[in-house]
C-alpha cells in the first residue's frame, strides 16, 4: 500500500539518523542492565522496578532465554523486546532444523542486529527501542561470549557491559574493576556494578547466571539478598580499614 | 512424432467448476482425456521411461575407523546405448565434502555445485565449516521443495567434520538418511554383496580402498549399466584424496588372470601338427 512506503528513518542534512538516536534515548530511559563475562560463568543483571502490590512479579521478566545455551537481557521498550525475542527464538530453532546444529552466540546476535537494522531502512516502520545484552556459550568450543546490540543494528563483543539508565557510571565501574573471574566472583562483580546505580536490596535487582552445564538459572530473591548483604559488609569493612583505628583523645 | 498435447491435464478449476454446475451435478462423473493411441499400456510405459531416467550406475560409500571411502563407476547409458565411459560420478563439493552422482547427471551436477556455493556462504557467515549433517540437510531441503517436479537424484554426501566422519544418503523424493554404508544405483546389489562380506570397521585405509575397488568391479562385471573406470576416494581429517582410478576391464584380468599355460599348449598343438 502506497501509504506505508514513506520511510520514517531518513538522514538529516548533517548525516544523523534521528529516529535511531531517539530510540537510543528510549533505551537510556530504560532500567539498567549489566552483563559480565567470566571464564566459565556469564552473569546478567537487571534493575527491577518495584512491582505493584497486585502485580504478579513472575510475569515481568527482563532476562529471557533464547535457547538452552543463550540468554538475553535488554533495556528499553519491553514490548519491542518481546517481538524481537520471539523472532530470535524462532530463528534459533530454524537453525537447529536446517543445519542440525545449535546457533552460536555470534550468529544469533548478528540475526538480531540485522533485524534491528532492517527496521531503520524500511518504509512505514520505526526502529526497535531496545539495546540487548546477549550471552551464551559456543556449543562446541564452550567459550563464553557476551554481545551487545543497539537500535542502529550495530553489535560487538564485550568482556563486560551495561545499558539502560546510568549505563555510563556502571561501565566506568566495570572498566575500573574488571578482572577475569569465575563462578561466584563473576556474580559478585555484576552485583557490585549494578549497586552503583540501583538502590541496595535484593528486591531491586534480578540476577541470572549462565553456565555451560546448567544453562540459565535465575537467582532467588533470598540468594540475591545474601550476596548484596555480603557486598555491603565487605564495603563497610573496607571503609573501616581506610578510616583507621579510632583515635584516642 | 507423438502428440503430447493430449497429456495436458484438464485444469482443476474447470473440472471443479463443472462439478459445481447444477446441470452437471448428478450427470456423468468428471472424466479425463486419454491419449489417442492404440496401445495405451505401451504408451504409458514409454512415457514413464522417458521422464524418469533409470539410475544406471554403481556408487558406494562407507564409514570406517579412519574416515569415509567413496567409490563409483563411470558409465553413462541411454537405454542400451553406452553414451560415455568417462563420467565423473564423484563430485567434489569442497575440500572435505564429496557427493556422488546417480540418476540424472545434470540434476546431480547442478545441485551439488549449488550446495558447494551454499556451504561456502555458510562458512563465510559463520566463520566455521558446515557439518556434513548440515550440508546434506541443505541439499535435502532443496530437493524436497522440487518434489514431484521430475528431479532424479540418488546421492550420497560424505565428509569429515568436527564430529568425525559423516555419511548421508539424499534423494530426489526428499528423503535423507544417515548411515555407515550405502550403495546406490542399478549395480548396488552386487556391490553390497562384496562390501558386506569384506567389511571390518578397523580396516586400514589401503584395505578399505581395495574393498571399495573390488565392490565396484564386481558390480560392473554383472550390471550392464555400470562400467568404465572404478574411482575410489578417501575422506579423512585432512580432507578428501583420490586414491585410485582403474579401468574395470584391466581390474578383471588383475583379479582373475587367464592362466598362460593353457593358451601356449594350444598353440604348440597347432604348430607341431
Amino acid at each position: 500500500m502506497a501509504r506505508y512506503d514513506r520511510a520514517i528513518t531518513v538522514f538529516s542534512p548533517d548525516g544523523h539518523l534521528f529516529q535511531v538516536e531517539y530510540a537510543l534515548e528510549a533505551v537510556r530511559k530504560g532500567n539498567a542492565a549489566v552483563g559480565v563475562r567470566g571464564i566459565d560463568t556469564i552473569v546478567l543483571g537487571v534493575e527491577k522496578k518495584s512491582t505493584a502490590k497486585l502485580q504478579d512479579a513472575r510475569t515481568v521478566r527482563k532476562i529471557l532465554k533464547l535457547d538452552d545455551h543463550i540468554s538475553l537481557a535488554f533495556a528499553g521498550l519491553t514490548a519491542d523486546a518481546r517481538v524481537l525475542v520471539n523472532r530470535a527464538r524462532v530463528e534459533c530453532q530454524s537453525h537447529r532444523l536446517t543445519v542440525e546444529d545449535p546457533v552460536t552466540v555470534e550468529y544469533i546476535t548478528r540475526f538480531i542486529a540485522g533485524l534491528q537494522q532492517k527496521f531503520t531502512q524500511s518504509g512505514g516502520v520505526r526502529p526497535f527501542g531496545i539495546s540487548t545484552l546477549i550471552v551464551g556459550f559456543d556449543p562446541y568450543t564452550k567459550a563464553p561470549s557476551l554481545y551487545q546490540t543497539d537500535p542502529s543494528g550495530t553489535f560487538s563483543a564485550w568482556k563486560a557491559n551495561a545499558t539502560g539508565r546510568n549505563s555510563n557510571s556502571v561501565r566506568e565501574f566495570l572498566e575500573k574493576n574488571y578482572t577475569e573471574t569465575s563462578g561466584m566472583e563473576t556474580v559478585k562483580l555484576a552485583v557490585r556494578a549494578l549497586l552503583e546505580v540501583v538502590e541496595s536490596g535484593g528486591k531491586n535487582i534480578e540476577i541470572a547466571v549462565q553456565t555451560f552445564d546448567e544453562g540459565l538459572r535465575l537467582l532467588e530473591e533470598a540468594e540475591v539478598e545474601e550476596i548484596v548483604a555480603g557486598i555491603e559488609a565487605e564495603k563497610a569493612a573496607a571503609e573501616a580499614a581506610k578510616k583507621g583505628p579510632p583515635r584516642d583523645t | 512424432m507423438l502428440d503430447l498435447r493430449l497429456l495436458e491435464p484438464c485444469s482443476l478449476q474447470s473440472s471443479l467448476a463443472a462439478c459445481a454446475d447444477p446441470q452437471v451435478l448428478g450427470a456423468a462423473p468428471p472424466t479425463f482425456k486419454l491419449p489417442a493411441v492404440a496401445d495405451l499400456d505401451g504408451f504409458q510405459k514409454a512415457a514413464v521411461q522417458m521422464v524418469k531416467p533409470a539410475k544406471g550406475t554403481t556408487t558406494l560409500a562407507f564409514v570406517f575407523k579412519h574416515g569415509v571411502i567413496v567409490a563409483a563407476d563411470s558409465r553413462a547409458s541411454m537405454g542400451n546405448y553406452i553414451s560415455s565411459q568417462t563420467v565423473k560420478k564423484i563430485l567434489e563439493i569442497n575440500r572435505y565434502l564429496l557427493g556422488t552422482m546417480a540418476g540424472g547427471a545434470a540434476d546431480c551436477q547442478f545441485w551439488q555445485r549449488n550446495l558447494g556455493t551454499r556451504c561456502r556462504l555458510h562458512e563465510l557467515a559463520n566463520k566455521r565449516r558446515i557439518s556434513v549433517a548440515g550440508a546434506s540437510k541443505l541439499l535435502a531441503n532443496t530437493l524436497y521443495s522440487y518434489r514431484g517436479m521430475g528431479l532424479s537424484m540418488g546421492t550420497m554426501i560424505a565428509g569429515w567434520d568436527e564430529s568425525g566422519p559423516g555419511l548421508y544418503y539424499v534423494d530426489s523424493e526428499g528423503g535423507r538418511v544417515e548411515g555407515k554404508c550405502f550403495s546406490v544405483g542399478s549395480g548396488s546389489t552386487y556391490a553390497y554383496g562384496v562390501l558386506d562380506t569384506g567389511f571390518r570397521f578397523d580396516m586400514t585405509v589401503d584395505e578399505a580402498v581395495e574393498l571399495a575397488r573390488r565392490a565396484i568391479y564386481h558390480a560392473t562385471f554383472r550390471d550392464g549399466a555400470s562400467g568404465g573406470v572404478a574411482s575410489v576416494y578417501y575422506v579423512g581429517p585432512q580432507g578428501f584424496k583420490k586414491m585410485s582410478g582403474d579401468d574395470v576391464g584391466e581390474l578383471h584380468y588383475k583379479y582373475y588372470p587367464v592362466p598362460e599355460a593353457t593358451v601356449e599348449a594350444e598353440m604348440e598343438d597347432v604348430t607341431t601338427s
